[in-house]
């Protein structure tokens, strides 16, 4: 077990430096730089203003010197300043991490809370219309996309405040922590979170159902039928374990993808976070902050893998004493 | 759903009459019904700005984050934000008349005025901003150094007394003093660290800095000693960052927050007045920011004028305009002087211009019958274009539609700002959705966009012109008005009409929707003015 | 003879029989076949159904509410907004089909090559995989719009790259299963070249679920042209192109005009939802695990 997280975390090394090569590549490839992006929304630019950025940015140096400053300062833990704002980018990403991850966390609590109960009544009356109203509210969810989803559901509450209340109500737009005002907090996030949880909730729900199918045929779930055990004792003692296996690594590996939903939804619901400062540090063209923000998103994206991978073979106790 | 014309008329009746309302109670406020308190809460339509300073920025989501903190040497009159020529002291004692011909200015400052930190601002001070304004020290960068080419030394010979020497007299130069960038920082430290401001902020403006949340909010409380009597009325001021449109228009609606302060397009105005009625105040103003059709004549057929006679005959901006004003941030039709202007175009000499003629199937016909003799009949062509939806996603989709009359075939590719500029300067374009946006409403400066690049770095169009040049320079050093006037029509005319080095669209127009408890501020051509909320109170 | 001439009407009738009985058993399959079938018509006859030019803008009619003469009402330019949307269904079926036929293909060449030759080719193209399946959309697709333009054609190109590793991955996974079958070993031995073995044993096990992801990848490419023109990075105007056609008017027009805002929103959500119906039906059939007893 421990020679193969070993290995794993050891083949995760080239996978890190290929994406740090992508993206540094990929970004200077792009016409025209932050500096230019800096100066010039005023309509113009003063080419001597944008020759003193490019010196004091440090961009008028050798492509490979500014390759091997960032790996090296990668291997360090030094992520370095965002060309931007001239802050570290550590603390860049650290401000706005929280938002992020109460609603990557608020999403998949709604995903699993709603998801396996949902899946596993769909499995057990197969092609009823019980069946058949959940896949469709299932394919639904995965059918739309989000942004709509979020500028339909600001409508929606505006609107029905409106009705309902005589003025119309939005959340908060400025953000306040869960600690310093949980209401306010939550007021804010829970949209975001039911837009994003919908589309996730929607794929855990399909792999818990065709997962809970594949379980319910076989042979040990005959026989402790035909035992006579109660089938709530069938359900979940017997049928719903050995079904979550493949539905907790699709939880895992779908939390890795949430950070491209959180993207999106953070331009719709105008929030503070890690997907709206990708966007930003990509157009604004900052190299340093775009770098460390893929380093780690690649870096979650090989962990998670590898914790669900881990976790599967634990689970299983074929792998584990086999 | 409601007929649409019935509650277009309707909401527009409604928005004229709150709009007329405003007017009248925005008439001078004597002391008495001005109430004191409370906190403004305002919204900066862009993300995070890149630094601080106002020095080196160009972008108004500095402006809006930072200028409550701030002093500067004039101002345009807060009371009077649309007039051109109107400027009254900020830290002066008062507007002095120029002297030596017109070549210096001796400004008083007052006394008594201090930093946010208690300690004393004088002359020295100002100078030793504006030196740093106009003529930057070695690698320290100034955003506005080529807007004050006519200023040769900056001088303070007592702690109360500034003297600005020119090379020559203009009347450009009162208004580039009066750009709202224009910072009076410390002296002490702006030698010590030229960068100390990028991050910080010590000021000695209406407000106090409190905190700053990137990405989220920054936050003022009021000064206490600021130096005009009375204001600030406000207790303090939240501006939130808030890119998104939609989130803007819902958050005023919901009454988070009470209004922002670039400018809305109509249909959050008709939006907002349909919700909230006379709950919300709407000032519009001619902005001073125009969208310009560049052809790069560097690239074949866009060096033969006639191409580029026939691309302006195609459109009609007369038609044109009053229907995208529906949709769009534009209005009113124009040449190259902000419409407001004194030195601007009549009509009457407007539709002597190619591109601005009444009847728009004769312009079309001609249009055509010059394609066909330049032999570029039925053209393709690529229209670069930002990737901002307000005007320039519009004006795009209106100018490719009009051209398609004479036949021309046209494409939009959109670019994102760093490589927008960077194709812009690199000339890999054929035509560009460009656009000219001025602090202030400052004509003999503004219009220099058209010059060739030889003298003016930021044009794009890829020729060389030095009859323009004359023109230009003949008419900046004339003193009578009437006279430049007359050698305006002709720069503008050379320009536009005869070579064509660029095509003009309506003129922006911007649409401030605010919460009517919001009082005291008056709307202006320039989203980059009046801007300090000093004399902004909340009647609520 | 009288036999064979009693079986033939027998043989008519049945499959006839078995496409209603499909539909009984399989109704959301049917309902998502139909609407793809409806899309394709739409889209590729799109001149002659559709009732203006999705391009000419009236300034008499700007957003205008749905009408006899405009059934789904026009945009803010007072464009038909029926119209936007049909030939909208062709750029959508465009983009979704090559993109997923592109990626698809690629990741089938690479998922097989990967799990045939083993060892530091599978190794190297693993980590290839990971890198292209861990890399953020938003960047790729940036940067192909920075460099090359916007247009459907990079915009495929964008969508393209992040299907590829998908693809392989469970290509390669369902290959690995028959590599370790000894009819493989066999037939190495008797000398038979890479290209037969894989062609004739490896690929026919892995169709299956590959047409099965295939379905998939239409709707997820569709929704990911959405998501890039919402960023500003997919089609541009005048194209018509639901994602477009939603971030133009989505967020202006949400509560003046909210039609423009909902139709294109329920074109991609149905079409998406057609494709993922139809994807489940045909895995239903042919997965023999997941038929009924």
């Amino acid at each position: 077990m421990y020679r193969y997280i070993l290995n794993r975390l050891l083949l995760s090394i080239p996978t890190l430096i290929g994406a740090a090569a992508l993206v540094f590549i990929l970004m200077r490839l792009i016409p025209g730089d932050i500096c230019v992006v800096r100066l010039g929304s005023g309509g113009s630019i003063n080419p001597t203003a944008v020759a003193n950025c490019h010196a004091q940015l440090g961009l008028d140096r050798s492509l490979v010197l500014q390759f091997f400053d960032f790996i090296a300062g990668f291997a360090r833990g030094d992520f370095g300043t965002s060309m931007w704002s001239g802050k570290p980018v550590s603390q860049e990403i650290a401000t706005r991490i929280p938002v992020s991850l109460e609603i990557a966390l608020l999403a998949t609590l709604v995903a699993v809370l709603i998801a396996i109960p949902l899946g596993t009544i769909s499995a057990l009356h197969q092609n009823s219309w019980l069946d058949h109203i959940v896949r469709t509210v299932a394919i639904a969810g995965i059918a739309t996309p989000s942004f709509w989803l979020g500028i339909m559901s600001i409508l929606v509450v505006l609107e029905v405040s409106h009705l309902a209340f005589g003025a119309p109500w939005m959340p908060p737009i400025d953000y306040v922590s869960l600690w310093d005002d949980p209401l306010r907090n939550l007021s804010i996030v829970i949209l975001p979170a039911i837009t994003i949880g919908y589309r996730y909730s929607a794929v855990t729900m399909r792999m818990t159902r065709s997962a809970m199918l594949e379980v319910l045929r076989e042979d040990y779930i005959r026989t402790a039928r035909a035992k006579g055990l109660f089938e709530h004792i069938v359900v979940n003692r017997h049928a719903l374990q050995n079904a979550l296996l493949p539905v907790v690594t699709l939880i895992g590996i779908e939390f890795a993808f949430l950070i491209g939903g959180l993207v999106v939804t953070e331009q719709v619901f105008n929030l503070n976070g890690i997907g709206r400062l990708f966007v930003l540090a990509v157009q604004n063209q900052d190299y340093t902050l775009t770098q460390a923000l893929v380093m780690l998103t690649v870096a979650i994206f090989v962990v998670t893998n590898l914790a669900v991978d881990v976790l599967y073979a634990w689970l299983d106790p074929r792998i584990r004493f086999g | 759903m409601k007929n649409r014309t019935g509650w277009l008329a309707e909401s527009l009746s409604i928005a004229l009459s709150a709009a007329l309302a405003a007017a009248l109670t925005a008439a001078p406020a004597s002391a008495e019904n001005i109430k004191r308190g409370g906190i403004l809460t305002y919204m900066i339509p862009a993300d995070a700005p890149p630094s601080l300073d106002g020095h080196k920025e160009n972008t108004y989501a500095t402006l809006h984050a930072t200028a409550p903190f701030y002093s500067t040497l004039i101002a345009i009159n807060p009371d009077n934000p649309s007039s051109s020529t109107d400027f009254v002291c900020d830290l002066c004692t008062e507007m002095p008349k120029a002297t030596d011909d017109g070549k210096t200015y001796t400004f008083k400052i007052r006394k008594g005025v201090k930093f946010h930190d208690g300690t004393p601002l004088t002359a020295a001070d100002v100078a030793t901003s504006w030196q740093y304004i106009v003529h930057p020290p070695k690698g320290v960068s100034s955003a506005r150094e080529s807007y004050m080419v006519m200023v040769d030394t900056v001088e303070n010979p007592d702690p109360e007394t500034v003297v600005f020497k020119l090379k020559f007299a203009t009347s450009a130069f009162l208004p580039a003093l009066a750009d709202p960038f224009a910072y009076i920082y410390k002296k002490e430290t702006l030698e010590k660290d030229p960068t100390w401001y990028e991050k910080n902020i010590l000021g000695s403006g209406p407000f106090k800095f409190v905190t700053y949340e990137t990405g989220q909010s920054i936050k003022g409380v009021r000064n206490p000693d600021y130096y005009h009597e009375g204001q600030p009325y406000l207790d303090g001021f939240t501006a939130i960052f808030a890119a998104k449109q939609s989130v803007r228009v819902d958050a005023i609606r919901a009454d988070r927050a009470a209004t922002e302060f670039r400018g809305m397009p109509p249909s959050a105005r008709d939006e907002l007045v349909k919700e909230l009625g006379d709950k919300i105040t709407v000032q519009t103003s001619d902005w001073n920011c125009v969208n310009l059709l560049t052809p790069n004549q560097k690239k074949k057929p866009f060096d033969d004028v006639r191409v580029r006679r026939a691309m302006a005959l195609a459109i009609d901006p007369w038609k044109g305009a009053p229907a995208l004003s529906k949709i769009a941030t534009v209005h009113t039709v124009g040449g190259l002087v902000f419409p407001g202007s004194p030195l601007a175009a009549t009509k009457e000499e407007l539709q002597k211009i190619v591109g601005f003629g009444p009847d728009i199937e004769k312009s079309r016909a001609e249009a055509k019958k010059l394609l066909e003799e330049a032999g570029a009949t039925g053209l393709k062509f690529e229209l670069m274009n930002r990737n901002v939806d307000q005007p320039y996603k519009f004006v795009a989709t209106w100018a490719i539609d009009e051209w398609s009359k004479i036949g021309l075939k046209v494409t939009q590719r959109v670019l994102p700002t760093g490589p927008f500029y960077d194709a812009l300067r690199s000339g890999s374009f054929e035509v560009a959705v460009e656009f000219n946006c001025q602090n202030m409403v400052n004509p003999l400066l503004d219009v220099a966009k058209v010059l060739p690049r030889s003298v003016y770095p930021e044009n794009y169009g890829g020729y060389e012109d030095p009859k323009l040049i004359e023109i230009y320079n003949s008419m900046l050093r004339e003193t009578d008005p009437a006279k430049q006037r007359a050698k305006m029509r002709e720069f503008e005319t050379y320009a536009l009409d005869t070579q064509v080095d660029t095509i003009m669209t309506p003129w922006w127009s911007r649409i401030i929707t605010h919460r009517s408890y919001m009082k005291g501020w008056k709307i202006s051509p320039s989203h980059y003015l009046n801007l300090n909320l000093a004399n902004i109170w909340l009647d609520k | 003879m009288t036999v064979l001439a009693q079986d033939a009407p027998a043989l008519r009738r049945s499959s006839l029989d078995t496409a209603f009985a499909f539909s009984r058993r399989q109704p959301l399959g049917t309902f998502g076949l139909v609407v793809v079938v409806v899309a394709a018509i739409a889209g590729l006859s799109a001149e002659w159904i559709a009732p203006y030019s999705p391009t000419a803008n009236d300034f008499g009619a700007m957003t205008e509410p749905p009408s006899a003469a405009h059934w789904l009402g026009t945009d803010q330019f007072g464009r038909d907004l029926l119209s936007r949307i049909i030939y909208g269904a062709r750029t959508a079926l465009i983009i979704g089909f090559v993109s997923a036929f592109v990626g698809g293909f690629a990741g089938l060449v690479l998922g097989v090559g990967s799990a045939y030759f083993g060892g530091v080719i599978d190794l190297v193209l693993q980590r290839v995989m990971d890198v292209l399946m861990a890399f953020p959309l938003i960047i790729m697709a940036l940067a192909v719009v920075a460099i090359f333009g916007t247009g459907v054609q990079n915009v495929i190109v964008a969508i393209t790259v992040p299907l590829v590793p998908r693809c392989a991955r469970v290509v390669r996974a369902s290959a690995l299963s028959i590599r370790e079958v000894p009819y493989i070993d066999a037939a190495r031995t008797c000398g038979f070249g890479h290209a037969r073995i894989i062609l004739r044993h490896m690929v026919p096990n892995v169709v299956a679920p590959f047409l099965i992801m295939l379905t998939a990848f239409v709707g997820q490419a569709i929704l990911a042209e959405a998501s890039l023109s919402y960023l500003g990075l997919g089609v541009q105007e005048p194209t018509p192109a639901w994602g477009l056609m939603l971030q133009g008017g989505a967020e202006e027009y949400a509560s003046t005009a909210p039609w423009i805002a909902i139709f294109p929103g329920l074109a991609i959500a149905l079409t998406v939802f057609g494709f993922s119906l139809f994807g489940d039906a045909l895995r239903d059939a042919i997965d023999p695990k997941l038929r009924d007893r």
